[in-house]
């Protein structure tokens, strides 16, 4: 115990060390393109929790954020320009587009810059990406399903927001884990974009017309919606898959309370926003062996641990998980040796 | 509104006074862009230099354009509700066929400008409201754009990519572009007589098809204009942005109505100002991102900031034209 708190000390003061190299006159701006959902108020509070703390650190100089208007491509474009205009060192960016804001991301890395761009992401090559292992996730989905529906049958698939990299990827994931278990068949396919209304509605649209289902895949937000679906139609209840939400995972508690029932929960973190802001810090510091691609693991819950993680989710909020700097450089490091 | 009477007013009522107030209508969005500026160079005068303006005002010439072209039909007392997603399915055909294809590039964008002298002539022959049929093209655009180019992406061509980051000595190139823009479409629709009839079809169409003047023409020559400098927007975008995403444009529906409007432009009578609503269009693009950006709101009141701005830009140019009549 005591060889563990010195270890523990010892951690502390390198991770101090580290911070305070000559980060603590950076400034560093988050240009956000939406905040109008659980997920995005998540990701902001997090990021306002860590970034507050980092600053009355000294850690960095100060850390500002930025949420356009509208949706729009050209509204971000124009705010990292200014952001570049108010002379930030870093920006962290949750891009409206991956390819369209590629100018002026290139404006900000040619004006020294360091741009971290995560959830997301941007694909221009200066231009730091923390991505999220989504195909991973679309994948563990089915070998999750294999452990709860061993004997096998057929699936119901709820896809995202359509033209997304992230759907593409949980998508991906999804095929390639029902080529690895060839028990699973799906069946039908519907779009929930990760909403809990349009996930019921298009799952009680498409109900009636499938053979019987013995497991959900999904991508979160959808599950709930999904349930609501099935108890309307009067149809046995499927393995569902959650995706963290708070109204999810309240769901799968209230069915094991009832009878036992068994399933698993997966997203991503709106955290990922503090990591993104660490990994920025680490740039700022002088790392140079810090990979433009960082794939960092998912959120997710099991049958043992979600009804201990449920009190701390808001009302309708989601799951989240917030970074230190040591998750991030140890982040980096398992990135470095990939 | 009262103002559908244009030209009459200023006779009726005594000639000093309603001189004045015409004087300061046209001077007001020179006087906002004015104000904006000068908020803009108090909070961050790092931002008042040639670098400074060629970013903060670089997205400002698709806005520009796209609130010419805006400009066009609100002269024929129509409005244009598929600009945005226009200026998108355009961009989207910039950044894939007008690199990969030039040819046929080419002929898909003038077959786009045909399209909207189509609808003119559509609206004006069957007595559509333009409200309903752009709102409904607004959807066609967006579903093309979408087909084109289904995931974000393409690029777009190097000469293109080259015009817009020209870099002219002395004057920023958002500046001189928008300078060559007002006096293009000051001269052509204020200066000459076709011009004149053009306006004309929004401010007494009657006594235009008196005088023997085709009313379809106009229509379609405006919408045909519109087209053209949507056209001109979408490509101009995506010489910024160098690449494309189907909902690039969407926002500029509303943005390039606020800038006609914000330019002395009245929604009926014909009564617009091309130089006004370039000027509109750099205010409302400073108003809503430099400005804002540098005035360090709180997160959680940044969006209804930007709205409340524009509000106030907005109003203060109501309240100047309510003095007038």
């Amino acid at each position: 115990m005591k060889k563990l708190l010195v270890l523990g000390a010892f951690a502390a003061m390198l991770a101090s060390g580290t911070a305070l190299a000559d980060t603590s006159g950076k400034k560093i701006a988050f240009s956000n393109n939406y905040a109008g959902n659980s997920w995005r108020q998540a990701m902001l509070d997090s990021y306002g929790i860590v970034t507050k703390k980092a600053v009355d650190d000294k850690i960095v100089a100060a850390a500002d954020v930025f949420t356009t208007a509208d949706k729009e491509v050209p509204t971000q474009a124009a705010q990292v320009q200014n952001l570049i205009l108010q002379g930030y060192d870093a920006i962290v960016i949750n891009a409206a587009s991956p390819d369209a804001l590629n100018g002026a991301i290139k404006q900000a890395c040619d004006a020294g810059i360091t741009v971290v761009s995560f959830d997301g992401t941007v694909t221009e090559p200066c231009a730091y990406r923390v991505v999220v292992d989504f195909k991973d996730m679309g994948k563990q989905e089915v070998e999750q399903m294999a452990k709860f529906q061993p004997k096998g049958g057929n699936l119901l698939e709820i896809r995202g927001l359509a033209g997304t990299s992230i759907d593409d990827a949980i998508h991906a994931g999804i095929l390639e884990g029902v080529a690895a278990h060839p028990e699973f068949k799906i069946v039908g396919s519907v779009t929930g974009d990760w909403d809990q209304t349009t996930a019921q509605k298009a799952v009680a649209t498409i109900l009636p017309s499938l053979p019987d289902i013995v497991g959900i895949v999904d991508q979160g937000g959808d599950g709930y919606g999904a349930a609501q679906a099935f108890a309307a139609a009067g149809k046995p209840r499927p393995t569902i898959i959650m995706g963290n939400r708070q109204d999810e995972l309240k769901w799968w508690k209230e069915q094991k309370e009832k009878d036992g029932y068994k399933t698993w929960s997966a997203s991503i973190a709106p955290g990922v926003s503090t990591l993104a802001f660490w990994v920025a810090q680490q740039v700022l510091d002088g790392r140079k062996d810090i990979p433009h691609d960082l794939l960092v693991p998912y959120l997710a819950f099991t049958q043992d641990d979600f009804e201990a993680a449920l009190p701390k989710i808001k009302e309708g909020g989601v799951a989240t998980h917030e970074y230190t700097q040591e998750d991030a450089i140890a982040a980096i490091k398992a990135n470095i040796k990939q | 509104m009262t103002a559908i009477a244009p030209g009459t007013l200023p006779k009726s009522s005594p000639r000093g006074s309603a001189a004045r107030a015409r004087l300061l209508r046209g001077l007001l969005p020179a006087l906002s862009l004015a104000l904006v500026l000068i908020a803009i160079a108090w909070l961050n005068p790092r931002a008042i230099s040639y670098f400074g303006f060629n970013l903060m005002l670089n997205l400002a010439i698709p806005i520009a354009l796209a609130t010419i072209a805006q400009m066009f039909v609100i002269a024929g007392n129509e409005l244009d509700l598929s600009i945005g997603t226009f200026v998108g399915f355009v961009g989207c055909v910039t950044a894939t066929w007008l690199r990969d294809a030039p040819l046929l590039g080419i002929l898909v964008l003038i077959g786009s400008i045909g399209v909207y002298a189509l609808l003119g002539a559509l609206i004006h022959l069957r007595n559509l409201p333009s409200i309903v049929v752009t709102l409904g093209m607004s959807f066609v655009w967006q579903g093309l754009a979408i087909l084109v180019l289904p995931k974000p992406g393409g690029k777009a061509p190097d000469w293109l990519l080259a015009i817009m980051s020209f870099k002219p000595p002395y004057i920023p190139f958002p500046i001189l572009a928008a300078l060559i823009i007002a006096a293009v479409v000051h001269f052509g629709l204020m200066r000459t007589s076709y011009g004149v009839i053009l306006r004309g079809s929004g401010g007494n169409a009657a006594a235009l098809r008196r005088a023997g003047w085709s009313l379809l023409k106009t229509k379609i020559v405006l919408f045909a204009l519109t087209g053209l400098f949507g056209v001109l927007s979408g490509m101009a975008l995506i010489g910024i942005t160098t690449s494309a995403d189907a909902n690039i444009g969407n926002g500029y529906t509303l943005l390039s109505i606020a800038g006609v409007i914000l330019g002395g432009g009245e929604f009926v009578g014909g009564r617009v100002s091309p130089i006004g609503a370039v000027l509109g269009a750099l205010t409302l693009a400073l108003a809503a991102s430099p400005l804002l950006t540098f005035m360090h709101i709180p997160p959680d009141w940044q969006v209804a900031a930007n709205g409340a701005i524009l509000i106030i830009v907005l109003a203060a140019r109501v309240l100047i034209s309510r003095r007038e009549r």
